[in-house]
């Protein structure tokens, strides 16, 4: 195998496709629900026929306006739909209804933490309004093809970022970022299986140092981040390999398939359309007044980077714990309900970030669909809080929450009888016991000096800890053995 | 009853008549679908006739005229180009590409007239998609102009001037995108009015070009273009191109005296091309006017000789793009036994279109296309502009702008089919009306060799009520909206 012997830096960038979750679409009253039977939600202006005329959704603009100020963007106030022709079965005017000179967002930026836990700026070019496509469906028809028009008219966002990227793992920060932010707004559901959020990832190389850009390839149909990221770090070693071997890198649309982790040549530049884009004559240009825009601004949720902003400031949080709890909507939330209810912010960001993404991750599920509630885990916490629970048997108490052995943590510990000792003379006793087993070990610590016991103490720590089976205080235990052994 | 009489009555002598029980909805249905019977064949106006359906509404309407639930228009027969998308019956557009269409709803200027009580009687030829004017580039063979058989009608709304003209219909609708109401009315001796853009619903009427298509009355005097613009003009949620504006009654101000109304003659409309004859008829008319306390003044348009060349790259590049959606795939014509998905699109197109539509795609297609789109496209509309600016100033000086509607009066069939040039010039007086949206109408002003010439009158936006009260003064004081063509 050929090793590289020149330094060579990726160049990416994205486009994004994020569907709107409008009621209905965006040039008709079509509902817009996912997975209904085929061609039951394209009504006449869906289908194209002759005679109808496309009236633009308030709400996909007010969607787009929001995206718009959630990037810290400029709102173009006069905004234009443009036609993009080329035929495909699955477009039925033989046009897609989208912007190009005038798109409704301009530029932004989104800013994303790298490994090393530095901020980095990904600039947004801009975002544009447009509609869904339908769906070409190339099985079950003996040879043909069926079309589903229920997606055509779907109002979509398409957003492109600006060339700021240099590999897969920035690039699916951003990405996750981008997902945060939509989510948040609550303009997209954001489940990317369903094509609720498409990536289009456009990847060029470049020898390090280099200024001049390297001819870029678009790999699209990435509906996972982790597919994201591998089709990325592909897509630049096949492009690093060919130019190697003394090949070149041709402009082109490739197709990933995440089953089998290949991506396929899809069609050259030399194929695409001349799309002969005009502005759309049955749509007015889109007039945005202040009075619109401030009232969408007074709307605005909080946004991922104030979040965690306000969770380094309010909550104490490290610059990490909070850049990572704010960085999905649902576990911010999750971290902040718990964080609430348990009265300990830190604590919660530990066990979110621990134990509970630990177990989700082993079980493979998102944390909405996690069988510990927030308010039940804060429920936990404040058991550690006020020391009814160590830290080590509220591992025990939510291993049985997970399994539903209990509504909350409180039924838990009484049904298990997990409460901690906090009885001097219960544990006193204990120790008492712990220490004549053990006559040699004492003798060892008394003979040692104050350094060594430091150390020596944790075994009788671990000896009493285990006599009273993990539910004595170990704060008291620490503090009467050192008393008892002097 | 005598069948003259009654088909040479008003609009609103018949809803009289009707109200009064002197006529019924369904006699007076009747009458019209025997005189389709009788003179259809010959003169080819209608496309779609629905008798059933027709006689079905008439009763309805007899019904809600005895119940006093009558609107101004109940029981009145009535005809729609065949662009109209119509529920349940055929909308061909003149095209074998619509030929086995029906829409599944219908059009918001048909179903005001369905809503005010009007009774339909069928849908009217035209040119193919509304390219044309002459109707010859129909599907269904050239509407023929009752004046002499072997003229054209006008177009593209031929059919609805022949079945007006003829009395095979009490009025009818047209639609106007480069003079296709105004120049079809003048060459027919009927009175067509091109709205405001805007001024009327676009939903339902197949598109030719998106930006100047507009739906308009076409009737035997101002009179009853006033009563049916009243049932067509407003707002309407449905296109977002449709303005949310105040109609006003048309009929309420028909009768104002036109003195001191300014009338400004473009000179540029009485130029090269415009056929002398044409001419005399044209300035006969104003000199009525100013009879009527008119006055007149020589103004100018300016940029007015570029409105064909900006029309004939901004209409044929909306319709680019307006009919790419007939591809076979889910309504109207598919070509037998397609091959693959292009063989599909590729012959159903050819198939389908006829060869003035696929003209106007091929030189839209050109004008949109990378590299050309500035020189094309974008010139025309910047040209667009500077044509509007020019009435705009001009309306500064003059309340309505007359000059003729056409430069010759109808000519032979055949006669400039293989000149599409020739045929394009046609249009150099009503096209510019379109790129400014402007009003504008044409009414009977006179006969050459026995041939209809119309008088075009064109008034600031929104100012219908303006055409129509300048054109009832001029139709109380002569009398060429009453002449008709002899074979009928």
């Amino acid at each position: 195998m050929f090793t590289s012997t020149m330094q060579w830096e990726a160049v990416i960038g994205l486009e994004i496709h994020v569907q709107l979750s409008t009621k209905t679409k965006i040039f008709s009253g079509a509902s817009t629900a996912f997975g209904a039977e085929a061609n039951t939600q394209a009504c006449a202006i869906d289908l194209g026929l002759p005679g109808t005329l496309p009236v633009v959704n308030d709400e996909a603009i007010n969607m787009a306006i929001k995206f718009g100020l959630g990037i810290d963007a400029e709102i173009n106030k006069v905004n234009v739909f443009e036609r993009k022709n080329y035929f495909y079965p699955d477009l039925p005017k033989g046009y897609q209804t989208t912007q190009l000179e005038k798109p409704i967002v301009g530029a932004g930026h989104v800013d994303i933490m790298l490994d090393d836990k530095s901020t980095h700026r990904v600039r947004i070019h801009h975002a544009h309004l447009e509609e869904d496509a339908g769906k070409s469906l190339h099985e079950d028809f003996a040879g043909m093809s069926g079309i589903d028009l229920n997606r055509a008219g779907t109002p979509l966002i398409e957003i492109v970022t600006e060339p700021d990227m240099r590999n897969a793992r920035q690039a699916v920060a951003f990405a996750r970022k981008l997902h945060s932010i939509v989510t948040t707004l609550g303009i997209c559901d954001g489940d990317m299986s369903q094509g609720s959020m498409r990536f289009d990832v456009n990847v060029s190389v470049r020898p390090q140092g280099q200024e001049e850009l390297g001819t870029r390839t678009e790999t699209k149909n990435l509906n996972s981040f982790k597919f994201m990221e591998r089709a990325i770090n592909k897509e630049i070693e096949r492009q690093i390999e060919l130019i190697e071997d003394g090949g070149t890198v041709i402009q082109e649309t490739r197709l990933y398939n995440g089953d089998t982790d290949v991506a396929r040549s899809m069609r050259s530049k030399e194929e695409a359309n001349d799309y002969r884009y005009f502005p759309c004559p049955d749509l007015l240009p889109v007039v945005i007044e202040d009075s619109r825009l401030e009232k969408l601004r007074a709307e605005m949720p909080e946004m991922p980077e104030a979040r965690k902003a306000r969770f380094i400031n309010e909550l104490g949080l490290s610059d990490y714990d909070a850049d990572v709890l704010s960085g999905e909507l649902a576990t911010a939330d999750y971290f902040e309900a718990a964080a609430k209810a348990g009265g300990d912010a830190k604590l919660a960001a530990n066990w979110v970030m621990g134990e509970l993404a630990k177990t989700l991750n082993q079980n493979d599920l998102d944390i909405s669909s996690c069988p510990v509630s927030a308010e039940v885990l804060g429920g936990l916490m404040a058991r550690i809080k006020d020391n009814t629970i160590s830290g080590k048997i509220a591992k025990q108490v939510f291993e049985a929450l997970w399994k539903g052995e209990g509504a909350n943590a409180d039924e838990v510990i009484q049904a298990k009888g997990l409460k901690q000792v906090t009885d001097t003379g219960a544990i006193e006793a204990i120790i008492d016991d712990v220490l004549a087993a053990n006559p040699k070990q004492v003798e060892q610590y008394q003979a040692a000096d104050e350094a060594k016991r430091g150390k020596m103490v944790g075994f009788f720590v671990g000896q009493t800890m285990k006599a009273s089976k993990g539910k004595a205080n170990p704060g008291m235990v620490n503090q009467l053995l050192k008393k008892k052994l002097g | 009853m005598s069948n003259t009489s009654t088909h040479e009555k008003s609009l609103a002598e018949l809803s009289r008549s009707l109200k009064s029980k002197e006529l019924s909805s369904v006699e007076l249905t009747q009458s019209y679908l025997d005189r389709i019977d009788a003179l259809n064949s010959d003169l080819n106006a209608f496309i779609t006739v629905t008798p059933e359906l027709a006689l079905e509404q008439a009763k309805a309407a007899d019904a809600a005229i005895t119940a006093g639930n009558a609107s101004p228009l109940t029981g009145i027969p009535f005809a729609h180009k065949d662009l109209f998308c119509t529920e349940g019956v055929k909308t061909s557009c003149g095209s074998k590409m619509l030929d086995n269409f029906i829409a599944p709803y219908e059009s918001t200027v048909t179903a005001n007239f369905k809503d005010a009580g009007a009774v339909m009687l069928g849908k009217l030829n035209m040119d193919e998609f509304a390219m044309g004017g002459s109707n010859e580039n129909s599907f269904y063979g050239p509407a023929k102009n009752p004046w002499n058989r072997n003229m054209i009608p006008g177009g593209s709304s031929g059919g609805s001037a022949v079945a007006v003209a003829a009395r095979l219909s009490a009025a009818a609708t047209g639609t106007d995108t480069g003079g296709s109401v105004r120049q079809p009315a003048s060459m027919c001796g009927i009175t067509g009015l091109k709205p405001t853009y805007g001024r009327v619903s676009r939903w339902g009427m197949v598109a030719f070009a998106s930006s100047l298509d507009q739906a308009g009355p076409m009737a035997r005097s101002a009179e009853d273009a006033a009563m049916m613009l009243n049932v067509m003009a407003g707002f309407d949620p449905k296109d977002s191109t449709c303005m949310d504006r105040a109609v006003p009654d048309y009929t309420a101000t028909l009768n104002e005296p036109l003195k001191g109304l300014r009338i400004g003659l473009p000179k540029e409309y009485f130029a090269e091309g415009l056929d002398s004859r044409v001419e005399q008829v044209v300035r006969d008319a104003v000199a009525e006017y100013e009879k009527l306390g008119a006055t007149v003044k020589e103004i100018s348009l300016p940029r007015n000789h570029h409105s064909v060349a900006a029309y004939y790259v901004i209409a044929p590049a909306e319709a680019s793009a307006n009919l790419s959606r007939f591809d076979g795939v889910r309504f109207g014509y598919r070509c037998e036994d397609p091959k693959d998905l292009e063989d599909l699109y590729k012959r159903s197109r050819a198939e389908g279109f006829g060869s003035e539509v696929k003209n106007r795609i091929l030189v839209g297609a050109y004008a949109l296309s990378a590299g050309y789109y500035d020189a094309y496209y974008a010139k025309a509309q910047k040209i667009r502009r500077l044509i509007r600016d020019d009435f705009l100033a001009a309306f500064n000086d003059v309340d309505v702008i007359m000059g003729p509607t056409a430069p010759t009066p109808a000519f032979p069939i055949g006669d400039k089919s293989n000149d599409p040039v020739a045929m394009y010039l046609g249009d150099i007086f009503t096209i510019s009306a379109n790129l400014a949206g402007l009003p504008a109408m044409s009414v009977p002003a006179g006969l050459v060799d026995g041939l209809p010439v119309g008088l075009q009158i064109i008034a600031p936006h929104f100012e219908e009520a303006r055409l129509l009260n300048a054109g009832h003064q001029f139709q109380q004081a002569t009398d060429w909206h009453l002449r008709k063509p002899e074979t009928v």
